[in-house]
This record gives structure tokens, C-alpha cells and sequence, in this order.
């Protein structure tokens, strides 16, 4: 039997980065939000700087779901599942991911707003990928600036201005598009092989420059400062110095006396009236199923569980799931091109034992559009990141670059000498979204209430392969300045589970091609709306979190001033 | 060791006194590692007596003592993945039951010994045959057995001691690891630092509760 709970105003479905953060605009302009949360909290103990446990197990996690659940993937639809992932890379815990992610928020740069305009423009329509389904987005970068800026001071970023209203500061990221101010900390501190770093590409003429953190670079609203212990990758902070949504947008969000946090709630489907709109939504909690009316719900449970939430919930307005009687949720989906790394190997120790993978220094000399592209053979580019981390058992797990063997006595010797000399680099790299590339649900695996998981269909196509050997030579040309005696070409990888996973309901004005309009409101069910990278149709050449953050504020922005007229 | 009982500052238990003894003794004559002498008789709890011994004569070719100090044996590899066998590495633990059995039934067919009793350098041939993927007897793979040996011989070797490996920090102090610090200065990240070694467990420090972990999978 199912309980039927009070009406509330608002359901946020996931109390994670982007859910985190739409409940403090909305909480503030006094409506009543329920957050169904499927994680529990977590406290500074579960932090322990601990390399087994947070990277080798990726146990912190206050709920078991996600790993029951890990997406099957498959190159093409004619191809068989790709094996299963062992370990689901998002956390089930209120403050989701952003308990544990690196931190890295970035902007997105003008060009990702309007890559498909823009490359017509400059390079002629036959530039656009083959098969890709690119649409500019609904809106520029100007529209986002004043959400990004909010965003940023509600959480705490540290960081340093490239471009403050068209005022150009080499220090920061001279590419980055006009903000309005400064970010509300300095940037984390460089470090010895950061300043190496940075020395180097300032030598090639390049624009190195800190990139900016959801981390404290010093106290900030009653929180400390970074120790720089290097942890918090797949751990949480244990000084509450990262800005996860759970020690900052949603105690503030609690503390307006509106919002009402309810963990270990999973959520199984989202209802409908006859005439479209939804209604509320029902989950279980310690093994009683709940439902919860509301009269607006916002959808944040990140890009995979989006889409299967949406799949799975039918009803005879939506026979083929909510909002999808344009047949486009779960299109238009992409994983960042991320894999296709640099390592390289030094001639002396870089003492990166410390830090964070968020204490770096970036090059945005070779992302988006920022370099001419006509006599290339892609479009786009990538940020390349360098940073301070490194634990144990990664460390002894380097790659030998030839020089030594996978065991024994000399691969020892090679190690012991070496496990402080090698470092990787992080190269995000444009991606597009095709036609072939798709979410959708599993025909046959299932979790473990005998729902299908999702199935992602999706292989990287030849621009992402060309942009990404591009922007190896890239790294590769960086390291060697600063002095690498060798380095590794790390490859390309597929499209499995990730934690850049983008579209699937995408934004957009024409509701023959996207899921939710401008606002982030679906353009069938008109009261439930869509937080997350999945509206996102780019992924530009940065970490996606911020944006969707700032994305997700928005929505709630609009919820706020056109309250009468979505809710029902 | 010297720098190990200085930095720790916490209650040792009397056990864990003896086995650092018995381990520090034992680093300052190296030479009976290199011999091949196995460290203390462990108690194994998931492995069977024969198991243990394939498997402990594993570890110490992947991560041999030598000239280079000590090594998987030292570290007590065998012994974290032991004892994960029965937790966290429980869904492993068929695949050690089939592959340890395969690895002594390639050494009787080659060499006509168990692995264990075999020379060094035969127990290297047979486990390069392994990585290579050409040897028969293994499901689905030799390769995918000896990967998933040299992981866990690697986390046993790295991990924090609190898992039963790296025992008395001789994985970290092999690569050169400072070991975990609270607060990390500037200094610390500087070049040309090499931040003075720290032997404590993450879950030595008070702030970090082991319980935590009873609420993990
Ligand atoms: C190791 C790591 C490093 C990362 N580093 C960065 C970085 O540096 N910069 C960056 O921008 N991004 C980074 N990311 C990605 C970042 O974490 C995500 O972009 C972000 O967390 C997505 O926000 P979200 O709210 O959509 O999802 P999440 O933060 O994962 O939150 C979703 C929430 O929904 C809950 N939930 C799911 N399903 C249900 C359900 N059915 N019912 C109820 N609740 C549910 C989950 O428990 C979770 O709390 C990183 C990720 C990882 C794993």
C-alpha cells in the first residue's frame, strides 16, 4: 500500500549538486520544497584519507544505488554490451557527487553556446561533424553570467578572473567570456611542479592560469581553508573546505525553514494528470512506498538516472515515458572526451604527493575555437590540466614507459626510483553529439527491483578522435618544455558510464529536437522540470558541473517568477 | 623504524609491537630475505594451507626482497588478500580457489614441483607464461588471473596498513612516500622537498572512525 503524503510546492528528486543548489533560490522566495534524497548524510568522519577505500573501492557512498544500477554500454547498436563496470563513479549521498568530485569549476567559454552558428560561420557548414545533431544553444553565455555568478558565491569558488566586464587579466584565463566580478576567493595555492608547469607554457607563448575550484583557498562563510591533504578525490572533505552543495547551498536552503530533506527516499516514478501535467511523484523508504503530490517537480538525479526515471514512468498521456512523445529523451547524448591522456615521466622527483587533483594550472589555448581551425580536420579543442596528486598505490601502478618490465626485481627498482617522477595530465576535449549516439533502457538487465538499467549506445567518431590526437601533441609539446624525458599516449577509451555524461533531455526552443524548452521546463509536461548536464547539448572543454549548477538556479529562477502559471 | 615510532603517537597493540619487531629485526639482515626466507607464519583465514602457500610464493616474485629492500612478503600482500577474500574481494574468491589450483598444476606439469618449492627463477617462467595469456588450465584466462594477483598484490603491498598489508609501511617507504599528513604546507609541495616520512594509518588519527567502514560495500 502506497502513503499519501501532503502536497508540497516543489519536489526535488536527488539532493546532489544540481538539486543542491536549485533548493536555495527556491527556499528563499519562501516555497515549500520536499527533497527526495536516496542517500543519507554523510559526516566529516566518513572522510578518511584513505586510498583503498575511496579509490580503489569507491566506497564512500551513504547508499547503495547507483552501483546496482551501472549503465550497460555498447559501441553501436549492432554491437554487443561492452563488459560491465565494476564501480558507478556517482555518489548516492545528500550533496550527491559533489561530495567527492574534484571540484574544477569552470565556465564554459562564449563559443559553446553557439557552436554550430559559429562554425558555419567561420568554416562553412560542411565543418559540422558528420551525423552529429549539434544545435546551438537557446541562449549565450550573457544570458547564463548572472546565474554563474550567484552560483559561484553561494557555494564558494576559488579562483582568478581572466576577463572582468571585457577587462582582460592574463593572469586568469584570457578566453574566458565578460563576468561581473571577481570570484569570491583567490585561487588554490600553485605548488612547485604547478609553477614548473606554468613556467613552461608561458615559455611557449601559451596562457597558463589556476583553475578555478569549488574548494576554500582560505575561510569562507564559516568554513575553512584547503589543507591540502589530497583526498577528496572519491572522498569528501573532512574540514568542510570543498563547496559541495551539502555543507553549503543546502544548510543555507534548510536554514530558510523551507526545505524538507528526506534521505534514503528512492524514487520510482513520476506521475501525470489526464492532461499531461505531473502530479507528484512515488518512492520507497525502508521498504514502504510513499507518494509525494506536488505541484512542480524538478528532476536531478543525473544524466542516466534522468533519463530512466523519464523511460520508466508511462502513463497513458506518455505511453512511451514522460515527456517523450517526441521520441527525445534519451538523444543527443555524449560522454566528454576525456580519455586520451599524456603521461610523462621526469628526470627528478616532482614531490606530488600532496594536493588536490582541483591545485592545477590550465591551458586554454587549444580549447573551443580559441585557434584558427581551417586547414585542421575538426572542429573544437580541449583544456589541458596539469595538478598536484598522488597516492600510493596509484603511484606504484605507473606506467614503465618502456623501461622496465610489469614485476619483478627490476620493475622494483624502477619504481622506487620513480613513483615520484611520473604525472599525468587531464585534456577535456570538445565532443558532439550524433545521431547514433543514444540512451535508452536495457532490454534485459535490471536492478535489483527489477527495473532496466540504462543501456548507453555510443562510440567517439572521428572529430573527437582527431581533436583528441591534436590535443596530445599538445600535452606532449607542453611536457617536453618542461623538461619530460619521455611520454605516453594514453588511448581514447569508449563511451561507457561516466561522470561528464551529457544530454539525453536536451534544452532547446524546437520540441521536435529537445526535451525541455529555454527554461529547463519540459515542452510536454509543463510543471516538471529538468536539472543537470543532461539538457546540456556541448560539453565545451570544461567540467560540467558549474554550468549545470548555474543552469539549475536558473530554472529555479523562472519557477520563482512564473510560479502561477507552472504549477499546478 | 626509528621514524615510524616517533610519528605514531598512538597505542601500538602488543601483537602489532611483536610483528614490528620481528620485521625490523629482520630488515636489518637482509640477507635472510633474499634466501627467500618467508616472513612469520601467518594464520590464513580464507585461504586453504596450500593456497596460501602458491599464492605467498606469488607475491614475492611480483614484488621480490632484495637489494631494494623488502618487499610483497614484508608487506604481507598475501595476507591483505586473505583476509579481503572473505570481505571486500569475497566475489574473487572462486576465481583464487581455480587459479591458484592452475598455477601449481602448470608448475607439476612443467617443472614437476609445486610452485612453491620451485627455484625463483623457474617460478618467474611460469608466471611470465601466465601474463603472456598462452598457458592452458585457466578460465577464462592465465592473463586475467595474474592481473587481478598483481592488483591485489599491489593494493596489499600500498594500501593503508589498517587492510593487513603494507605492514610496518614498507610499501610507502619503498616508493618513497611521506605517508599521510592532516595539514600539508607550501613547503611540502615545493621541488627539491622530500617531506619527512610519517608512519600512521588514516585510521589512527582519531577524527576517522573505523566503523565507517563496517557500513561500506
Ligand atoms: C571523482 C569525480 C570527480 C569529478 N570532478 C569534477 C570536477 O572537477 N568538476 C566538475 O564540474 N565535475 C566533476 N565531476 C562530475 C560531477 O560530480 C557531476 O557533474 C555532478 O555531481 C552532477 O550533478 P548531479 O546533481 O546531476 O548529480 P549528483 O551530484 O550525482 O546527484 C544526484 C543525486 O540524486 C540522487 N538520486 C539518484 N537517483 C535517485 C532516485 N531515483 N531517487 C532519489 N534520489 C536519487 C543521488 O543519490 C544523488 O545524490 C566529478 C565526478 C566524479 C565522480
Amino acid at each position: 500500500m502506497t502513503v499519501r503524503l501532503e502536497k508540497t510546492d516543489v519536489v526535488i528528486v536527488g539532493l546532489g549538486a544540481v538539486g543542491g543548489v536549485a533548493a536555495l533560490p527556491l527556499t528563499t522566495a519562501g516555497l515549500e520544497v520536499t527533497a527526495l534524497e536516496a542517500g543519507t548524510w554523510l559526516s566529516r568522519a566518513d572522510f578518511a584519507p584513505d586510498e583503498l577505500r575511496n579509490n580503489v573501492r569507491g566506497w564512500p557512498r551513504s547508499a547503495q544505488k547507483a552501483n546496482k544500477e551501472i549503465p550497460v554500454h555498447r559501441p553501436n547498436a549492432s554491437a554487443p554490451d561492452s563488459p560491465r563496470q565494476s564501480v558507478h563513479p556517482m555518489m548516492n549521498a545528500v550533496g550527491g557527487t559533489s561530495l567527492h568530485y574534484w571540484g574544477l569549476s569552470f565556465r564554459l567559454n562564449p563559443w559553446d553556446f553557439k557552436v554550430a552558428s559559429e562554425t558555419r560561420r567561420r568554416y562553412g557548414a560542411s565543418r559540422i561533424p558528420k551525423g552529429s545533431t549539434v544545435e546551438d544553444w537557446p541562449f549565450d553565455l550573457a544570458e547564463l553570467e548572472p546565474y554563474y555568478d550567484h552560483t559561484e558565491y553561494a557555494l564558494g569558488i576559488s579562483g582568478q578572473a581572466g576577463n572582468i566586464r571585457g577587462k582582460i587579466d592574463a593572469r586568469g584565463n584570457i578566453f574566458e567570456g565578460p563576468r561581473q566580478r571577481a570570484y569570491p576567493m583567490p585561487p588554490l595555492r600553485g605548488t612547485g611542479f604547478t609553477d614548473l608547469m606554468a613556467s613552461a607554457a608561458r615559455r611557449l607563448d601559451w596562457h597558463p592560469f589556476p583553475g578555478p575550484a569549488a574548494v576554500n583557498s582560505e575561510p569562507y562563510e564559516n568554513r575553512a581553508a584547503c589543507v591540502y591533504h589530497g583526498f577528496c578525490s572519491r572522498g569528501g572533505c573532512h574540514v568542510g573546505a570543498k563547496s559541495s552543495t551539502a555543507v553549503s547551498t543546502i544548510p543555507k536552503a534548510q536554514a530558510t525553514g523551507h526545505l524538507n530533506v528526506v534521505t534514503e527516499a528512492h524514487v520510482i516514478e513520476i506521475s501525470v494528470n489526464d492532461d499531461g501535467g505531473v502530479n507528484g511523484v512515488t518512492y520507497l523508504k525502508n521498504g514502504e512506498s510513499y507518494f509525494q503530490p506536488a505541484g512542480v517537480v524538478l528532476l536531478a538525479t543525473y544524466t542516466y538516472e534522468n533519463v530512466r526515471t523519464l523511460l520508466l514512468s508511462k502513463s497513458k498521456a506518455y505511453p512511451n515515458g514522460l515527456s517523450n512523445n517526441h521520441g527525445q529523451v534519451g538523444k543527443h547524448y555524449l560522454s566528454h572526451n576525456t580519455g586520451a591522456g599524456v603521461l610523462a615521466l621526469f628526470p627528478s622527483s616532482l614531490n606530488t604527493w600532496y594536493g588536490l587533483p582541483a591545485q592545477g594550472i590550465a591551458v586554454d589555448n587549444w580549447a573551443d575555437d580559441n585557434f584558427d581551425h581551417a586547414d585542421l580536420d575538426f572542429i573544437g579543442g580541449g583544456n589541458l590540466w596539469v595538478y598536484t596528486e598522488r597516492h600510493p598505490i596509484a603511484a606504484a601502478k605507473m606506467n614503465t614507459f618502456g623501461r622496465a618490465p610489469r614485476w619483478g626485481s627490476r620493475w622494483k627498482a624502477f619504481i622506487k626510483e620513480n613513483a615520484d617522477r611520473w604525472t599525468g595530465s587531464y585534456l577535456q576535449k570538445t565532443t558532439f553529439p550524433y545521431e547514433e549516439n543514444y540512451l535508452d533502457l536495457h532490454p534485459t538487465v535490471q536492478d535489483p527491483l527489477g527495473f532496466p538499467v540504462c543501456r548507453i549506445t555510443a562510440d567517439f567518431k572521428d572529430n573527437e578522435k582527431r581533436a583528441a590526437a591534436f590535443i596530445q601533441d599538445k600535452m606532449v609539446q607542453w611536457f617536453k618544455e618542461a623538461g619530460a624525458i619521455e611520454t605516453v599516449r594514453q588511448s581514447i577509451g569508449t563511451m561507457g558510464p561516466t561522470t561528464h555524461a551529457y544530454g539525453g533531455t536536451r534544452m532547446g526552443d524546437n520540441a521536435d529536437t529537445n526535451v525541455v524548452d529555454r527554461w529547463g521546463f519540459s515542452h510536454e509536461a509543463p510543471n516538471l522540470g529538468i536539472l543537470g548536464a543532461s539538457v546540456m547539448g556541448t560539453s565545451g572543454a570544461h567540467n560540467p558541473t558549474l554550468t549545470a549548477q548555474a543552469l539549475a538556479w536558473r530554472t529555479a529562477a523562472h519557477l520563482i517568477g512564473n510560479w502561477r502559471t507552472i504549477s499546478s | 623504524m626509528t621514524a615510524e615510532n616517533e610519528a605514531t603517537g598512538h597505542n601500538v597493540s602488543r601483537r602489532e609491537l611483536l610483528k614490528r619487531v620481528i620485521l625490523g629485526a629482520a630488515t636489518v639482515v637482509p640477507a635472510s630475505f633474499v634466501t627467500g626466507a618467508t616472513s612469520a607464519q601467518e594464520s590464513f583465514e580464507t585461504l586453504t594451507s596450500a593456497e596460501a602457500a602458491t599464492l605467498e610464493a606469488i607475491v614475492a616474485r611480483l614484488i621480490p626482497t632484495d637489494e631494494n629492500g623488502p618487499g610483497a612478503t614484508e608487506a604481507r600482500a598475501a595476507y591483505y588478500i586473505d583476509r579481503a577474500l572473505g570481505d571486500a574481494l569475497a566475489p574473487s574468491r572462486e576465481a583464487y580457489s581455480a587459479g591458484l589450483a592452475a598455477v601449481d598444476a602448470l608448475a607439476r606439469r612443467t617443472k614437476n614441483a609445486a610452485f612453491a618449492r620451485l627455484a625463483p627463477q623457474e617460478q618467474d617462467d611460469i608466471l611470465r607464461e601466465m601474463e603472456s595469456g598462452n598457458t592452458e588450465g585457466f578460465t577464462p584466462n592465465s592473463s586475467t588471473f595474474f592481473e587481478l594477483v598483481r592488483t591485489h598484490t599491489l593494493e596489499g603491498t600500498f594500501c593503508d596498513p589498517h587492510y593487513g598489508g603494507n605492514a610496518s609501511f614498507v610499501g610507502w617507504d619503498l616508493i618513497g612516500y611521506p605517508g599521510i599528513r592532516i595539514v600539508v604546507t607550501a613547503d611540502h609541495q615545493r621541488l627539491g622537498q622530500s617531506p619527512r616520512p610519517l608512519h600512521r594509518s588514516a585510521y589512527d588519527f582519531e577524527r576517522f572512525v573505523k566503523e565507517v567502514l563496517r557500513r561500506d560495500r
